[in-house]
């Protein structure tokens, strides 16, 4: 572990979220989180981390170990020095001022340079440009769309390895986060409004994504699998996300926007809802989808331009049924904003 | 904190608005408190209208397409809210002087009277706009520019409506009391809250209307 | 009929109650929901009617009405908000539970609803800021505030019933929402565009607003009120720097409390706007903007962390002074820190939402400015360490409470200055990393100082001691609970959990979350050790009796004179000369005198304002909540006509005659004579009777 490397304070005898803490840094090799990071962003953040622990024990250690030594030492029953009338000293008062204002002098410039180094905004140097990718927060799942791609799928993130991500995102419903723990930061998703996040992953494997600001019922199921894959591997899942995919198109996007997690739309789809994981694809979507959904306006499908639909599509068919499957949108009222929204002149 | 058992109490009272009798002593410690903690809810209800300023300002861009400053203020009627509102705060220095420099107190309610006219033909001026921006379509329903116009104006004129109702409770006060301490203070924090109000009536008239129509 | 109903009883309808879903639906989950809601709202009804039976068959309503309802005696009033604030802390406590049960049961379900749990953590943390901390401190202020600066009572006594009765009305709100359900699901920050009335038309949202309103509006008064009382009813030669710690920190607090809380009425008012007529300011439509509101609470929200944390530290300085036999370490700097951690709180709110989308510059100054605020706390916590250096140190309950606020504290400084890392807050943000830290505050800061506050000076208020036997197991089982329910929660915060999830899917948070679960079953037997500490001190309170009001070797003025004092406090008002009052008093043999000549006293009549505030302020937000247009209409016609009405009283105080305080006084001088007095060693034993033996210079008591 960096981290621990950095402060072998943490050896000494100290309650109990110091043990944790070191258990932790012991046991994250199958921890989930930015404890055993896949990228750069996330490696950065763990690093931070320890730093900033490291920093702020010198003035927490000399409390925790003091007190009780204190508390002994000028107990009732003892026979330490007693001075009732004592309560000034120059020198331990310039200590105690003086230490954690350098302590905040260092952290405060160390914080400065990483929260510029770290600005979600700020694209990834890589040899390669870097992949855009759009997300939609709806209602208890999202959406990604492969802009360049001409793609777009729920449930499961498919990035390739090494190759710097760009994420624009916004929400067709409430305030959302959008947050890859394994990958690095999280980043607010509201309607109206695009937020921007820049990650890229160092290794292939299978990350949890989620969502972390509370809205509503199946807040706790809006997961996707984020799968990060070779170049290679990349192209093959955009070829058969084209084959198998169904395009977006607007009895698609009715149901996408409904209340429910990402089994919901699956199931609404007439797909294989046993694997929670499972990815929905879509073939085609159509051109600025979601600078429409960011700016509110209705969505005038007539004038998006859809390519046609490609083969594989056999499951249309089942699209065009309506919700009874999903159990959230029993609701009365709106069940999503953008609804409301094609009443706005 | 001494001097408040020692203090003479011959000649004007120490409170600068206030004239009470000599044989109000502890009276007067009590009236000053009184004073003093209307002052800090005065500042309390600053940082409300402060806060309200500043959500106005970052919402002018939210007219979603609707009516905005140009097509629904009038700077003949704001200005004579304007006039009305800065009369009326004269009005009530006056009255504040008659319960200061006079005995009777005639003078006292002519001027309080006069205010509470501005004051109600103010509140008459600020409906008649509304109704006017109303007809125009500016309803806070309309959208977001709209909404925080009509969470911080009528706010202030919930306010005057406020001062009003507490102004006639003072006169009921002096018909029923006389003029004793307790309404001599209640017009002196009364004086507070309409000089105040007038000042926040200055900012609206600056930031919202003369900033709206320029 | 139906138009005559709605327009009586608006939206309210049989669906409202807790059982009504039960009837309709039969599955599992709604029939073990519908019966957790029912018993908890049944425990309101029953609780409730008990109480008024149990008064009704005493006879005691005119005594509570005379004595206490309407009473302007700040001390009076002082209690009666800790007892909403017990009340409400027992109340929140139970839910915790709930939540900590179902999360340890909850990988890949449980068996709550994920809306009966949004509805249980946010009422859990809208009554555990709202209606548990305030209140609890207001209360403990209010009591000892006045006391400590040598006045009678507070500037403004009927204003005081005022916050009472909005605290109350508030409170009660809070739990008729449980039998008529239901609260809202937004959480205690109802950040909209979720609060909304599209997505969420229900009552639950308007009871929030209302209960959260009411509140504040009280806190507000509150605010004013302490700090003219500090500022200008000081006893003479209680200059600013001559007064104790405590009521230094309720000054703060209430500076605080004044511009602090007007943003949170701003937010909650523009909220109701949008739900009540249609306005746009945190839509996501038509020009408005949500971040306005997220902005408007956290500059509440920041202060009132500070509101929160002041008056512990107030408190803690008293009880580490008095329980270390010596002057407090640092009197001056702790003053300077106090108030720089006042002024600190106004500049940091931005650093509850690093993540929506700021520039790095913007979120690097905020995060620098929170660490800022780490400097005099972090000069707080050495100067009550080197307090208790070269002391003597008696670990009694209070100071039990604060060894472990100590340790503990600086452990949530620490996750704080992480949290305050805009990189590193990218990850924890809106996790049970979070959740734990803001507890790791609250917790050992706030409650351990209101539990430490309420061992300290229980003795001063009823004139008996506190059991101290079940108060340390109360004592630790809190230390041990706390830390084995929220530290896991900041291992779960590193993992990625987020907060407020009914059920997660992932199997390593599984030991974690049972170990939280297990300590939160320890508080709840702290909770039932702090109830039989309370039933066995009521049943020796003779053997423990400290009538003559000094338990503790006190320093300060409250503790000169009987407990519990009488309802002017003090007999003739003290000249103060230096820090620590009391104990220069005793150092120069001068206390337990009798003063050279009695006066007759004025004090505040009695006033039913309070009481009338209460009912019609409950009264309209109910209405409010349930669209009762009439009920709105008349309570808030009937609130005018009493404030105006107030305004024509012209008996507002009673007097005390100079025969009857000296009567009073004597008959406690002469008890205190007849008072053996006693050692620190003998502190905890029915010797202590409230004296302790004169000091000797130098010498251990």
């Amino acid at each position: 572990m960096t981290g621990q490397g950095k402060h072998p304070l943490h050896r000494n005898r100290l309650p109990a979220l110091l043990v944790l803490l070191i258990l932790l840094s012991g046991c994250s090799a199958n921890m989930p989180g930015f404890m055993n990071p896949q990228g750069p962003v996330a490696e950065a953040q763990r690093h931070h981390f320890w730093v900033i622990i490291a920093l702020v024990m010198i003035v927490v250690i000399p409390v925790i170990i003091q007190t009780p030594l204190i508390l002994w030492r000028y107990r009732y029953r003892g026979h330490a020095v007693y001075r009732p009338k004592w309560y000034m000293s120059r020198w331990l008062d310039i200590i105690m001022w003086a230490v954690p204002i350098l302590i905040v002098a260092i952290l405060g410039s160390y914080i400065w340079r990483q929260t510029h180094e770290l600005d979600p905004y700020r694209p990834i140097a890589g040899d390669q440009p870097p992949l855009e990718i759009q997300v939609v927060g709806y209602d208890w799942k999202w959406l990604f769309i492969y802009p360049d791609q001409g793609i777009a799928t729920m449930g499961q993130l498919v990035v390739p390895v090494n190759r710097p991500i760009s994420f624009e995102l916004t929400s067709a419903t409430v305030l959302q986060s959008f947050f890859i723990p394994a990958l690095g930061s999280q980043i607010d998703v509201m309607n109206r409004m695009v937020t921007r996040l820049h990650l890229k992953a160092d290794h292939p494997g299978r990350f949890e994504g989620k969502n972390m600001q509370y809205n509503g019922e199946g807040f706790h199921r809006q997961r996707f699998v984020t799968r990060a894959v070779d170049g290679d591997a990349f192209d093959d899942f955009v070829k058969r996300t084209r084959q198998l995919g169904q395009p977006l198109d607007q009895s698609v996007y009715r149901i996408i926007a409904q209340k429910g997690d990402n089994r919901d739309v699956a199931r609404t789809l007439g797909l294989d809802t046993d694997d929670s994981d499972a990815v929905i694809r879509f073939s085609t979507v159509p051109d600025g989808l979601f600078h429409t959904i960011m700016t509110g306006s209705p969505i005038d499908w007539s004038a998006m331009t859809i390519p046609p639909p490609q083969q594989g599509t056999t499951r249309t068919s089942v699209i065009g049924a309506p919700s009874d499957h999903d159990t959230a949108s029993s609701s009365d009222h709106p069940s999503s904003s953008h609804e409301r929204k094609e009443a706005q002149p | 904190m001494s001097s408040r058992n020692t203090h003479s109490l011959e000649g004007n009272s120490r409170h600068p608005g206030l004239n009470l009798g000599p044989a109000h002593a502890q009276e007067e410690d009590t009236r000053e408190e009184m004073v003093f903690g209307f002052w800090v809810f005065m500042m309390s209800d600053l940082i409300i209208f402060g806060l309200l300023f500043a959500t106005y300002v970052t919402m002018l861009g939210g007219t979603a397409g609707g009516p905005g400053p140009k097509e629904l203020f009038e700077m003949k009627s704001a200005f004579i809210e304007t006039m009305l509102l800065l009369t009326s705060s004269f009005t009530f220095g006056m009255a504040s002087l008659a319960l200061k420099y006079r005995e009777d107190k005639t003078r006292l309610v002519f001027w309080l009277v006069v205010t509470l006219l501005l004051g109600v033909a103010f509140l008459f001026f600020e409906l008649k706009d509304f109704h006017t921006m109303f007809d125009k379509g500016g309803v806070p329903s309309r959208s977001g520019y709209l909404s925080a116009f009509f969470s911080l104006v009528p706010l202030h004129g919930l306010h005057v409506t406020g001062a009003c109702i507490w102004l006639l409770a003072l006169l009921g006060q002096m018909t029923v009391h006389g003029l004793d301490a307790p309404v001599k203070t209640g017009i002196l924090r009364l004086a507070i809250l309409w000089h105040f109000l007038d000042i926040v009536w200055i900012g609206i008239f600056s930031l919202v209307y003369l900033g709206g129509l320029s | 009929m139906r138009d005559a109903m709605s327009s009586i009883f608006g939206r309210l309808g049989w669906d409202a109650l807790p059982f009504w879903s039960m009837l309709h639906d039969h599955s599992a989950m709604t029939i073990i929901n519908g019966i957790i809601a029912t018993g908890a709202a049944s425990m309101v009804v029953i609780g409730a009617l008990a109480a008024i039976v149990l008064v009704t068959w005493l006879g005691k309503w005119k005594y509570l009405w005379s004595e206490w309802f309407t009473s302007p005696d700040h001390k009076k009033i002082g209690i009666m908000f800790i007892v909403i604030a017990l009340v409400m802390l027992a109340r929140a406590i139970i839910e915790a539970v709930f939540m900590r049960a179902q999360q340890a049961v909850g990988l890949d379900g449980g068996f709550l609803t994920a809306e009966h749990f949004g509805q249980l953590f946010t009422t859990h943390g809208t009554i555990m800021v709202f209606f548990m901390a305030m209140p609890f401190l207001t209360g403990i202020i209010n009591y000892v505030m006045p006391l400590q600066i040598g006045a009678r009572d507070l500037s403004f006594p009927v204003l005081n019933q005022v916050s009472l009765g909005l605290t109350a009305a508030g409170a009660a709100l809070v739990m008729i929402s449980l039998v008529l359900a239901p609260f809202s699901i937004g959480g205690w920050t109802g950040y909209p565009p979720f609060t909304e009335l599209s997505y969420n038309p229900g009552a639950g949202v308007d009871y929030w607003i209302w209960a959260v309103t009411l509140s504040t509006l009280s806190s507000t008064l509150t605010g004013i009120n302490f700090a003219v009382t500090i500022f200008k009813k000081r006893a003479p030669g209680m200059k600013l720097f001559r007064m104790p710690l405590f009521t230094w920190t309720a000054l703060c607090t209430a500076i605080l409390m004044i511009f602090g809380m007007p943003p949170l009425t701003v937010a909650t008012g523009l909220l109701a706007l949008d739900r009540y007529l249609d306005f746009h300011m945190f839509t996501t439509d038509l020009g408005g903007n949500m971040m306005n509101y997220v902005n408007l609470f956290w500059a509440f929200g920041h202060p009132e962390v500070y509101i929160l944390i002041l008056p512990p530290f107030g408190i803690f300085s008293e009880v580490f002074a008095t329980f270390s036999g010596k002057r407090i370490y640092g009197y001056k700097l702790l003053v300077i820190a106090t108030m720089c951690i006042a002024v600190l709180s106004f500049t940091v709110w931005l650093h509850h939402f690093f993540t929506m989308g700021q520039s790095a510059h913007i979120n690097a100054a905020f995060g620098i400015a929170t660490m800022l605020i780490g400097i005099p706390t972090g000069v707080k916590v050495y100067d009550w360490m080197l307090t208790m250096y070269r002391g003597r140190i008696r670990l009694s309950v209070p100071m039990v409470y604060a060894i472990g606020f100590i340790m503990l504290f600086v452990l949530g400084g620490m996750t704080g200055i992480i949290l305050a890392t805009p990189s590193v807050d990218y990850q924890v943000h809106n996790s049970l990393f979070l959740v734990a830290h803001f507890h790791n505050m609250l917790i050992p800061g706030l409650l351990f100082g209101m539990l430490s506050a309420t061992n300290f000076w229980f003795p001063k208020a009823f004139g008996f001691r506190l059991e101290e036997r079940w108060g340390y197991r109360a004592a630790f089982c809190w230390i041990i609970g706390f830390m084995l329910a929220f530290f896991p929660l900041y291992v779960l915060g590193l993992m990625g959990m987020p907060r407020r999830s009914v059920a997660y899917f992932e199997p390593q948070y599984l030991p974690w979350m049972i170990t939280a679960g297990i300590g939160a079953l320890v508080i709840l037997c702290a909770l039932l050790c702090l109830l039989i500490q309370l039933w066995v001190s009521i049943r020796d309170r003779h053997a423990n009796n400290v009538f003559a009001g000094d338990p503790w070797d006190g320093r300060t003025l409250e503790w000169a004179v009987s407990a519990p004092p009488p309802e002017y406090n003090f007999p003739v008002l003290p000249e103060i000369y230096s820090i620590d009052a009391f104990m220069t008093e005793k150092d120069r043999g001068q206390g337990w005198q009798a003063p050279d000549r009695y006066e007759d006293i004025d004090m505040p009549a009695n006033s039913a304002l309070g009481v009338v505030v209460a009912v019609t302020g409950l009264a309209m937000a109910f209405g409010l909540v349930w669209y009762m247009w009439w009920l709105v209409i008349g309570a808030g016609l009937l609130t005018l006509v009493a404030v105006i009405a107030r305004g024509f009283v012209r008996q507002t105080t009673r007097t005390i005659s100079a025969s009857e305080v000296q009567r009073t006084h004597e008959h406690w001088l002469e008890q205190v004579r007849r008072t053996t007095p006693i050692k620190r060693s003998h502190e905890q034993s029915t010797a202590n009777h409230g004296l302790p033996v004169p000091p000797i210079e130098g010498a251990v008591q």
